[in-house]
């Protein structure tokens, strides 16, 4: 700690920090443009200057870039003194010489950083008569707009694209006041994280593609602290509403998740929530000659054929979701009773989560949260292709890998933030990451060593590195002299880091990758080593089902007979299982129930249909792949603007079916009562309970606003509808209100912040009021509560079961699916953004094969994967081993084919 | 629209990953990729290279054209990104095409203050063409520079390789004569 003397007053700070991140962390005010907390300082738009003194008697001082002066105790400096304003003024000026000053036409405007620094620094009048230098703009593909006149060049795009998160197509060219920032030509932005620059950059560059189709200023916009739905990782978002459809997709700041950063996926694919063909009424489909006919229904109507059709069945199954919150697939559980709920998860892939679960509470290493991810000195990945499947965990082992820079700084004393002097000193040197995957990945460039096989040889890897660490792990045969080289390159690493991470996780569908991680963790532990294990799991609650339990989703399509009925919850069994089975088994009920938002092909095919809430319309609890117990709150009321969407949450219309179906009152009418229950019957879920303030929080005795207070047209907005106004939606389940009244500062701790806002900060840097310090915890503490024990049980032994070598075969090829950032995501796949992005179908086989095939890239192939015939254009792999068949897992492609032996078809082979 | 996997014929290896189609209608000749193969060399990073790669490809061609950069990010292993941004932060690499010969005439102050602008003037006469120009015959471009480093020679200037200076505006047309 060190004492400043800011203005005449003191302050104690951290030593460590420079000036600009302690002023910020105190709650001072100094315009910046070019200092990011996550990327650190390089002192180029010389927007922060203050006066540094040499002591209490001096009174002249000298001006300093505060995010390039490091913090000194007993420093006198003086953010208020003249010159250092003066001269704060006259940079912003020269910035803003060839800004187009656009604000109305911008969509930066109202969340923008340079006009909030113009306004900061009290630059209200325009000298400059000349001519302004004027650039052409980039189609940077559907995500991202460029308007490049608006650039006041303070190279955050750049250092966060480039050195942060590895990106490479997008650079600065030129030089002087002639500074272009885009891509060498014309062309989508290929980096997973693109779309923070419409955040990082502070100004209108880069904005959201996807929010100029239906554009509102920030302030016009109705937010909830959310979760994002796309993969396991529990990235904390912030939707904006307006008119009943979702806007745009903000982060949201977790300290301890995402903080400053989403992926492309999260942020780019929420146009699901909009789809026009989105069921918003009850539907039952009526057989009438010969025809089947929809016929909309009112609740009551939905609710009382659905509890007739239930009654009459001799038993009702219920089909879960790992994309419904707990409490909706709790309501489900207990409607149709624990004997009878499956978690809507295949069997394999169930399995897996409760491998990994059980890894995750009783294994040898603790679970790391995402920001912890980034402070590890050897990652090793096995068989997770991270980028597609969890791209923010890839970004965080990206920083893992950078952090060499950093401590190599920090032994010769410069300090962590000095962002050039230590990129400059590491000469892009990085911390070991070996990557074991099928093939080739986005972050290969990250990797020290990369190692291609298919599933038994990733296992067989992680085991010999295992053995390797500790003779008292299973030993494995026959390996060749290549991959023992690099068994003990590995093993070494492990052993010399300081904390050593193990990923790895389900998306291979390997039960013994999973194992072979555990092997590696309790090894390492064995050896006394520090370190951690991350299991990824596939969706954004798979880890919550498997903790919930039940059974898996073969055991649902299994059991489905005659005079069965089945309920199913926000759930496309046609995603996860081959359409014949799935048919047989609806086929062979009474009566399917279907809860849903999407028009899926199950929706279509069951015979009443209950239409939900997603994300934006609905509050519920997920839990990450780290066991972090996350609440998402509803964003907007529906039936405000649609007076006939009769969506509800899940739980709600299952809660009420049961009750009806009983006969009886409802038990529950606010989410938190549900919550409450689901914590009491499952003990392991108790901590649920405290993922977020119950409804009843308040804020010097007000609930919490979603919308800012310069809201506008609260009165109009409906006027198409009926010129009397109603009153605004009330919210029984949260402590939010769908109104700007409310509380919406940063004095008072809190966690669930809708919307970053404080007075003169409109733009996302406006979280530095809302954290104990500046890129730090949130003032209330990170949102969230870790379900996991620190420390697990280290009770879990070996695994012994090492597999044998991969068995090629001449006439099969071995199908291993290949997840797709864009694509894999059922939902995200149904936005159209998304859409644009997403690979078209094809088959991957090794050069090898190919060569012997006689077949080159595009050919087309079919194959034939049990009862499927696939017939598609050829991709190929250098990297892919010979005999295995990559089939993208994409939502036209067959689901369940994992591991399944493909055969040439017939017409190919002639 | 997703943009294909990378030519098979343009590189030996063949990936899943969709990545930008580089243009394939510029080859570096077997001279110009040696020579940057072997500057590489010198350096650990080979980020270090840029510079030199580009002066290889100019030297050669006059000036970079597009392609250029894309096969030198290709050689150095580094992103066409980082090659255009060096090749467009130095004022005399070339990424469009110039004349034959290239005039550089010195503005800075020791040359302004020796009559650099009927220099100048002398040469826009002479040649009928403004800065960043270049003639019809394609004989010359005309650049100013900021210092040629001959503050006793001003006013100053550069054609190809050569200094002049100090150089009479009224020698113009004779300087430039030997030029062809």
């Amino acid at each position: 700690m060190a004492t400043i003397h800011v203005d005449g007053k003191d302050y104690e700070v951290d030593g460590s920090d420079n000036l600009l991140h302690a002023c910020l962390s105190l709650g001072l005010d100094i315009p910046y443009f070019c200092w990011h907390p996550a990327m650190g300082s390089v002192g180029a738009c010389r927007q922060c200057a203050v006066k540094q003194y040499k002591d209490a008697d001096d009174t002249r001082g000298t001006l300093v870039m505060s995010c390039m002066a490091p913090v000194k105790d007993d420093a006198y400096i003086s953010i208020e003194d003249d010159e250092a304003k003066d001269f704060r003024a006259s940079v912003i000026e020269w910035l803003m010489t060839n800004h187009p000053h656009d604000c109305p036409v911008c969509e930066e405007g109202g969340h923008c950083h340079l006009q909030d620094m113009t306004v900061m620094t009290g630059h209200d009048r325009r000298r400059y008569r000349f001519a302004k230098r004027t650039h052409r703009n980039q189609n940077l593909g559907p995500f991202i707009g460029h308007e490049m006149n608006r650039c006041i060049t303070c190279y955050r795009c750049v250092r966060f694209y480039k050195d942060y998160a590895g990106g490479e197509d997008l650079g600065a060219f030129g030089a002087h006041e002639n500074i272009y920032f885009g891509r060498t030509t014309d062309g989508t932005l290929e980096n997973e994280f693109s779309g923070n620059l419409t955040e990082v950059c502070p100004t209108g560059v880069f904005t959201d593609q996807t929010h100029s189709e239906h554009y509102t200023r920030k302030w016009d916009m109705q937010f909830a602290p959310s979760i994002c739905h796309g993969c396991s990782s529990g990235c904390n978002i912030s939707p904006g509403e307006r008119y009943g459809d979702v806007r745009r997709i903000e982060n949201r700041y977790n300290g301890e998740v995402n903080h400053y950063f989403l992926c492309d996926r999260g942020r780019f694919g929420y146009g699901y929530v909009n789809r026009a063909d989105r069921p918003r009424q009850p539907v039952m489909r009526v057989d009438s000659d010969d025809e089947r006919r929809d016929e909309l229904l009112d609740v009551g109507g939905a609710l009382d054929h659905s509890a007739e059709r239930l009654k009459k069945a001799q038993r009702v199954i219920g089909i879960g979701s790992p994309r419904a919150s707990l409490e909706s697939n709790h309501v489900l559980r207990e409607l149709v009773g624990a004997e009878h709920f499956s978690t809507g998860i295949a069997q394999q892939e169930y399995e897996n989560l409760q491998l990994m679960l059980e890894i995750q509470r009783e294994g040898a290493l603790p679970t790391p949260s995402m920001r912890e991810i980034e402070d590890h000195d050897a990652v090793i990945v096995l068989g997770e292709d991270l980028m597609q499947t969890a791209a923010r965990v890839a970004l965080a082992v990206r920083q893992a890998a950078n952090g060499r820079a950093q401590d190599l700084a920090a032994e010769i004393g410069i300090p962590a933030w000095n962002a050039n002097a230590v990129n400059t000193l590491a000469q892009g040197r990085q911390y070991p990451v070996f990557l074991a995957t099928l093939t080739e990945t986005r972050m290969d460039d990250l990797a020290r060593e990369r190692f291609h096989g298919s599933a038994e040889e990733i296992a067989r890897l992680g085991f010999a590195v295992a053995h390797a660490l500790d003779d008292s792990a299973p030993a494995v045969e026959g390996l060749d002299e290549a991959t023992q080289t690099l068994v003990s390159t590995i093993a070494e690493a492990l052993m010399t880091a300081e904390r050593p991470l193990i990923i790895s996780g389900g998306s291979m569908g390997s039960r013994e990758v999973i194992q072979a991680a555990a092997n590696l963790a309790r090894a390492l532990r064995q050896r006394d080593r520090r370190g951690s294990l991350t299991l990824v799991s596939g969706e954004a609650n798979s880890t919550g089902l498997a903790m919930l339990g039940g059974h898996s989703l073969d055991w649902a399509l299994d059991s489905l007979g005659e005079g069965d009925a089945v309920v199913v919850l926000e759930n496309d069994l046609y995603a996860r299982a081959d359409a014949e089975r799935v048919d047989r088994a609806l086929g062979a009920a009474e009566c399917v129930v279907c809860a849903d938002h999407q028009s899926t092909p199950t929706w279509l095919r069951a015979d009443i249909g209950l239409p939900v809430a997603t994300f934006a319309e609905g509050d519920g609890t997920l839990v990450s792949h780290e066991g972090r117990a996350q609440r998402f709150f509803q964003v907007y009321d529906p039936s405000y603007y649609r007076p006939n969407d009769l969506t509800h949450e899940s739980w709600r219309w299952l809660h009420a079916l049961h009750t009806t179906m009983e006969a009886r009152r409802v038990d529950w009418t606010q989410l938190d009562e549900v919550t409450e229950d689901c914590a009491e019957h499952h003990p392991q879920l108790a901590g649920i309970r405290d993922a977020a303030p119950s409804a009843s929080f308040r804020i010097k005795g007000q609930k919490l606003a979603r919308e800012p207070h310069r809201y506008s047209g609260r009165t109009a907005m409906r006027a198409n509808i009926s010129v009397s106004e109603p009153r605004a939606p009330q919210d029984a389940d949260s402590a939010f209100t769908f109104s700007m009244e409310g509380y919406n500062g940063y004095a008072e701790p809190r966690s669930q912040v809708a919307f970053a806002w404080a007075p003169g900060w409109n733009s996302p840097q406006a979280w530095n009021k809302f954290q104990d310090e500046v890129g730090g915890h949130l003032t209330g503490s990170d949102p969230g509560n870790r379900l996991f024990e620190p420390e697990p049980d280290n009770r879990l032994e070996y695994f012994t079961a090492v597999p044998g070598r991969f068995e090629q075969r001449d006439d099969a090829w071995r199908v291993a699916r290949l997840p797709h950032l864009f694509g894999s995501d059922e939902m995200s796949a149904r936005a159209e953004p998304i859409q644009q992005r997403m690979s078209a179908p094809y088959v991957a086989l090794s050069e090898g094969d190919a060569r012997r095939l006689g077949v080159d890239v595009g050919t087309e192939l079919t194959f034939t994967i049990g009862s499927h015939r696939l017939t598609l254009p050829l991709r190929i792999s250098s990297e892919l081993r010979d005999g295995v068949l990559g089939v993208p897992a994409l939502p036209t492609m067959p689901a369940a084919v994992n591991h399944e032996w493909a055969h040439l078809g017939e017409e190919t082979k002639a | 629209m997703e943009p294909s996997t990378r030519d098979a014929s343009a590189s030996s290896s063949y990936s899943l990953i969709a990545s930008d189609q580089y243009p394939d209608d510029f080859v570096l000749s077997d001279e110009e990729r040696e020579a940057i193969e072997q500057e590489k060399g010198h350096f650990e990073n080979p980020r270090a290279a840029s510079i030199e790669a580009l002066k290889i490809v100019q030297k050669r061609r006059g000036w970079v054209p597009d392609g250029a950069i894309y096969a030198i990010s290709n050689v150095l292993g580094i992103p066409s990104s980082d090659v255009e941004g060096v090749a467009t932060f130095y004022s005399l690499i070339f990424r469009q095409p110039v004349g034959r010969h290239v005039i550089l005439i010195c503005d800075s102050s020791s040359c302004f203050l020796t009559d650099y602008e009927q220099l100048r003037d002398a040469f826009t006469r002479e040649l009928g063409i403004g800065f960043g120009q270049t003639t019809e015959d394609n004989r010359f471009t005309l650049l100013p520079v900021c210092c040629l480093g001959a503050c006793d020679r001003g006013p100053a200037l550069m054609i190809d390789e050569d200094l002049h200076g100090p150089v009479d505006p009224g020698d113009v047309a004779s300087l430039l004569e030997q030029y062809a």
